[in-house]
């Protein structure tokens, strides 16, 4: 198993794309963040910690999506669902959706898909910590890029937690 | 996170993890019917046929709003008005649907045993909605759901399934059910209504005593008196069985404890509940209705897969 980006590297990302989000809404008002199950939620997680102290007056909304119903390839295995949380109106909202990975964009197809049958949001940004940008398979890009990593297409990029509760992520064999 | 089995043919067969699995899923599928959009696209490439040998209102309309819930394609075949009353089999009948390309099977059928039959003989997933007197899996796991969401949880929890035990697959699944999840289970009424052996067999136990078994239990099941049942003389009348086993007002008011109160529908008020019974705030019956589909949606969605 070999580190592709280490504890430091990634709360570098982290800060870059909270700062990022930041510039770029200058308000939190009528901003929603959507974390995708499961390791988009724990990027997503870190993100709203950094905003909670950076940003002042109104806090960002925080939800948590998941896409398991929606995936493309259901029939290849059945799974059993994450915990969908969206406790909020996001019709006419600006919602930036998180997660960790971006690959071949078919996550984000199956998020945006389950999100749209919680209303109509006025814009959807996309937030991810590692872009695989060479794989993918849909027309789908990031607007807040954490980093770029070079894999091959068979190659499994995770987030994992260490037993220390330290992130980073990880290029496992495949 | 798979089930261990292809069909649902009853609790019986399922285990522990199995049935944490439904009940956790279904609470994922109760968020998606609070939505705006109330269904999700995940078995929009299944066609399912809810096949009814059996009169039923509920189970059919709950099965088939799940269906739909998910997107899938429905059919409906109602054994009045169907080849199967010119003597067609049950087996001929479900090849020649099978035929038509349809993938999961709901079925209903006053013969016990019948989708355990069926599920020798055909490809397609079963799903068992009432089989005899044996089983009715989904009212068992929308029960336990129910009871979990309103008590927050199964272990340990003191349930009593209070009528005719003799006759219920709703009883039968109940009980399977809620042994495997480490509730206590009480059977509780006529003793010609409660099978001889039955605390020996499925471990539950037995009372014939009303009052102390809702002193006892903190949620009491109550099942439907079988109007069809009057001739066979296990009890002598309505009259006499409301007054022995029927639920009232006061005898809830004269207990030490809250408990919660249950139901399958549909109710013979005034024999088995009172209405200021079924229809106070004690009573979680119309929330078993709309955790149904929930359930359902559950059930459908997990035996899905094409893993044949």
């Amino acid at each position: 198993m070999k580190v592709l980006l280490t504890r430091e590297q990634l709360n570098n990302c982290i800060s870059r794309l909270a700062q990022d989000i930041k510039l770029h809404h200058a308000s939190a008002n009528d901003l929603l963040l959507i974390g995708i199950q499961q390791g988009g939620v724990v990027v997503a997680d870190r993100i709203m910690d950094q905003l909670k102290e950076e940003l002042t007056g109104k806090q960002p909304l925080y939800g948590q999506l998941d896409i398991t119903f929606y995936r493309d390839d259901i029939r290849k295995e059945i799974l059993a669902p994450d915990r969908m949380n969206i406790p909020f109106d996001i019709e006419n909202k600006t919602i930036i959706l998180i997660d960790d990975v971006l690959f071949t964009g078919r996550t984000i197809k199956a998020a945006l898909d389950a999100l749209l049958d919680y209303g109509r949001p006025a814009k959807v940004e996309l937030c991810v910590l590692v872009d695989r940008k060479e794989h993918r398979q849909f027309p789908i890009q990031a607007d807040y890029v954490g980093t770029t990593i070079q894999t091959e297409k068979t190659d499994k990029v995770k987030l994992r937690q260490t037993d220390t509760g330290d992130l980073e992520v990880v290029l496992l064999p495949s | 996170m798979q089930l261990s089995t292809r069909h649902l043919l009853g609790i019986k067969n399922l285990t522990r993890e199995d049935i944490s699995i439904i009940l956790s899923t279904a609470s994922q599928f109760k968020e998606v019917l609070q939505r705006p959009v109330k269904k999700v696209p995940s078995l929009r490439d299944v066609t399912i046929v809810n096949l009814f040998y059996e009169n039923s209102t509920r189970t059919r309309f709950s099965f088939e709003l799940a269906e739909k819930r998910l997107s899938a394609d429905t059919i409906n075949f109602a054994v009045s008005g169907s080849s199967a009353a010119k003597g067609e089999t049950l087996l001929d009948t479900v090849n020649n649907i099978l035929s038509m390309k349809v993938d999961m099977v709901v079925m209903r059928h006053s013969a016990s045993g019948a989708p355990h039959f069926l599920s020798q003989h055909i490809p397609a997933a079963i799903i068992n909605a009432g089989d005899g007197i044996n089983e009715h899996p989904t009212q068992g796991l929308l029960d336990a759901f129910s009871i979990q969401e309103k008590t927050g949880g199964l272990e340990g929890r003191k349930v009593a399934i209070i009528g005719d035990i003799m006759h219920s697959r709703v009883a039968q699944s109940n009980i399977y059910l809620l042994k495997k999840m480490g509730a206590e289970v009480t059977v509780c009424g006529p003793p010609t209504l409660i099978p001889k052996y039955i605390q020996q067999a499925l471990g539950v136990n037995v009372s014939y005593h009303l009052r102390e078994t809702l002193e006892w239990c903190d949620v009491a099941n109550v099942l439907r008196i079988q109007l069809e049942r009057q001739n066979q003389v296990l009890f002598s009348s309505l009259r006499e069985y409301s007054l022995a086993y029927g639920i009232n007002r006061k005898l809830l008011d004269s207990l030490h404890k809250e408990i919660v109160i249950m139901h399958p529908g549909p109710i013979n008020r005034g024999v088995e509940l009172d209405s200021d019974v079924a229809d106070s705030k004690q009573s979680i019956i119309l929330q078993q209705v709309e955790n149904g589909v929930a359930v359902r949606m559950a059930v459908l969605y997990l035996l899905s897969g094409r893993n044949n």
